[in-house]
């Protein structure tokens, strides 16, 4: 009896202790050193697998281990799961000490205040903040705010066309404007091959497509002050010309309005389809073995001609950026390891790794970097990409307007017409569901 | 039919038992204890699991908690009752979604477990006679509830994908059903690839159910009732429904929360923005909570569905035990 009485006595007093622990919340503590030999890092899923991403990031880890005596342990978290993952972390006080997010959500998880500012004093232990591109730091939070995050890899967007169909069909050159590409897509659909690809049911993908095409068309969604301005009709006019592509003009086949598993860049890798509008595509295509002879790439195509600034952006300033989590144990070590990822030599070896743009300025000058496929990105970056609104409610525009386009590509699909009046249903709905500011 | 009376059993008075009572009872205080001491891990564990979290959910409800305080949600503004304002006021957008979730929802529901107990009490009533092979079947029948959830619904998706999956190449390729290949994953169809996998993914445990509860019958009955001439769909009106209506009750309630919450199968389908004719409400909540970050409003959605589902329950027990009482009165 007195063993149970000492067996009820532990059970009440765990599930006390648990039950505080759960109610605590997350912890609001500033960071300390406690745990300086560990950090834990979140890598986001930028290679072909998880595999793929642990072959490349940890023998660059064993090598920060080496340098500094500081072990690193490395999770590389699925994009289906990273911002329910941060969340999470962010609610608990749980979470990993460095961690990788997608550049777009920075301003999102900025109001969060559960990662470390990068201010004057934290940017100095890291080289500076003159190291790094401006396009890619406007997009690491708010503009009147220190930086959540540092820039690690930076993408753009860029037309791939396959030569081969494109010599085909006649056509010696990609398209530079969206009437042209109309025109080349159906000289294509004529020798029995689809246009262009999309992913229809993927919201991330039709919002930074919309995001460009409302820049052409001189608009924003975001008004000067922050508030959502979806149903301005230069928007609606943008989001219309994007989902004609598919309703009007036919370029983007139907099928399309369901892919949301980058269904449209296998398609592409195989030979199906001609032209793909996507981001940093290189090492996707080549594990998918389509040979980088087979393929050319030029700048996404604008209204009128060749890209720039203003009404002539044509990609949004894409990347992934590295945040330190506020309440890491480790906050030396992980300050020491942003700037061990962002040093010229792991910014070469990463950067090749992904195909992507380093956003350290120094090492894009690199040998490894300057090849003509790199450059049409890292061109488009420099001078004719703009970064999506660094809003605090940017990750509820992605869903609602992603959706509304999801929408509207389903309602394309199934031969419904896409007008003005429904597009600007769908975007007055979706701006009712964002959050008062 | 009549009952017999419960009888506590008579205790024996022994000699000297009143002069041992008073050293008795500390033993007799332990014995009865002893169970809820035993019981005492489990109770606490559940208070922790699911209570502790219920009521954590319910104050959020009333907090206008977003991302500026989802680091110490308990810093967040008290809202009073304007979340659930926000969720029942029909005319504005996120009152007017959330009804069309709960209606769509509410359809589903009743289809999938209609379905569900259909086939499930069709196969369970035909596995009844011994033939060649019934074990076999009774396995077969069995995968999709033996299936994880992820891999059975995943492989549903290639399935009713519009330019290369198995069903439109059934449909419209061979039996030339359809003039064109459907969106099955996208658009109004959605419902119904959405019920298909449901009811798929679900009648198995019917069928489970209702195969154990067929057991239980004496052979007797259908013995007797055969003599008489009864024929097979009499057997089964008279003599297997009424003997299986414990069991259903039982079976069309769970499969009913389990159908109203189901939250893999449309996850898995459609992602994180399911279709309009496809948006359950479980999708729904999660989608108001955790990808456009309104926790409040989404706590609060969550406390009505509680109360629907436990006034739902509630009315589905005392309709069903005045039911069994009146069978047994008589």
């Amino acid at each position: 009896m007195r063993s149970i009485r000492a067996a009820a006595t532990g059970a009440v007093t765990l599930s006390l202790v648990l039950a505080a622990t759960a109610c605590g919340g997350g912890s609001t503590g500033g960071g300390s050193d406690d745990s300086p030999k560990t950090l834990t890092y979140w890598a986001s899923n930028q290679g072909a697998s998880i595999a793929v991403d642990k072959q490349v990031l940890q023998p660059e880890l064993d090598k920060f281990q080496k340098q500094t005596g500081i072990k690193v342990k490395l999770e590389v978290v699925p994009w289906s799961d990273l911002l329910n993952r941060i969340l999470t972390a962010t609610t608990s006080g749980q979470g990993p000490d460095v961690l990788n997010i997608g550049n777009t959500w920075s301003a999102s998880l900025q109001a969060t205040g559960a990662l470390l500012p990068w201010d004057a004093k934290n940017f100095a232990k890291i080289g500076g903040k003159d190291r790094f591109a401006g396009t890619a730091l406007g997009s690491t939070g708010a503009a009147d705010k220190d930086p959540a995050a540092v820039p690690l890899y930076s993408f753009a967007y860029a037309l791939y066309y396959n030569k081969k169909i494109f010599a085909d069909a006649g056509i010696a050159k990609p398209p530079a404007t969206w009437d042209e590409l109309v025109a080349d897509g159906r000289k294509i659909q004529a020798r029995g091959r689809s246009a262009l690809g999309a992913e229809g049911s993927n919201p991330s993908e039709n919002i930074h497509h919309v995001f460009v095409f409302a820049k052409q068309h001189g608009a924003d969604f975001f008004s000067a002050d922050g508030k959502p301005n979806f149903t301005d009709p230069k928007v609606v006019d943008a989001v219309k010309s994007y989902v004609d592509l598919m309703a009007k003009d036919k370029v983007i086949p139907a099928g399309d309005a369901e892919y949301a598993q980058n269904q449209s860049v296998s398609d592409f890798a195989k030979g199906r389809q001609a032209m793909l509008l996507w981001q940093s595509a290189a090492a996707n295509l080549k594990s998918q073995g389509m040979s980088e002879d087979a393929y050319g790439i030029a700048p996404v195509p604008v209204i009128s001609g060749t890209p720039g600034s203003g009404t002539q952006v044509d990609s949004a300033v894409m990347g992934i950026n590295l945040a330190v989590f506020k309440n890491t144990h480790n906050l030396d070590g992980a300050t020491q390891f942003v700037k061990f990822m962002t040093s010229d030599a792991e910014q070469k070896i990463l950067n090749t790794a992904y195909s992507s743009i380093p956003p350290v300025k120094s090492t894009q000058a690199d040998a490894a970097f300057t090849a003509p496929a790199t450059a049409v990105l890292k061109n488009t970056l420099a001078t004719s990409a703009a970064a999506l609104p660094q809003v605090a409610s940017e990750s509820q525009f992605e869903t609602a307007v992603g959706t509304a386009v999801k929408d509207l590509f389903a309602d394309a699909a199934a031969g419904r017409a896409v007008t003005t009046d429904s597009v600007k249903a769908a975007l007055q709905k979706a701006q009712q569901q964002m959050p008062a500011a | 039919m009549t009952t017999t009376a419960f009888k506590e059993p008579v205790r024996q008075e022994t000699p000297g038992a009143a002069a041992r009572e008073p050293r008795r009872r500390p033993g007799r205080l332990r014995r009865v204890s002893l169970p809820y001491l035993l019981l005492l891990p489990a109770l606490l564990l559940e208070l922790l699991v699911h209570l502790v979290p219920m009521a954590i959910g319910m104050v959020m409800s009333f907090k206008e908690l977003t991302q500026f305080y989802i680091r110490d949600w308990s810093t967040a503004p008290w809202s009073g009752l304007g979340n659930y304002k926000v969720s029942v006021d029909f005319d504005a957008p996120v009152g007017n979604a959330l009804l069309h979730s709960f209606l769509v929802t509410v359809a589903f529901t009743l289809l999938s477990v209609g379905l569900c107990w259909l086939i499930g009490t069709a196969a369970a009533i035909f596995m009844q006679d011994t033939f060649r092979g019934r074990g076999l079947l009774r396995a077969l029948f069995l995968v999709p509830y033996a299936l994880p959830v992820y891999a059975a619904v995943i492989t549903w998706v290639f399935m009713f994908q519009h330019d290369n999956g198995l069903v439109n190449h059934v449909l419209h390729d061979q039996l030339h059903l359809t003039g064109k290949p459907s969106f099955w994953l996208i658009g109004d169809n959605s419902f119904y690839a959405l019920l298909t996998v449901s009811v798929w993914k679900g009648w198995p445990f019917a069928f489970l159910i209702v195969m154990a509860g067929l057991q239980n019958i004496p052979k007797e009955l259908y013995e007797a009732a055969a003599l008489d001439g009864a024929g097979m769909w009499q057997q089964i009106r008279r003599i297997t429904l009424p003997s299986l209506r414990p069991v259903n009750q039982v079976l069309v309630l769970v499969l009913f929360l389990w159908t109203f919450n189901d939250f893999n199968t449309p996850y898995v389908l459609f992602g994180k923005s399911a279709p309009e004719a496809a948006d359950l409400i479980s999708v729904h909540i999660y989608q108001a909570s955790f990808v456009t970050w309104n926790f409040g409003t989404g706590s609060a959605m969550s406390v009505l569905l509680l109360l629907f589902l436990l006034v739902v329950t509630g009315l589905y027990l005392l309709v069903t035990s005045r039911g069994r009482r009146a069978s047994t009165d008589v």
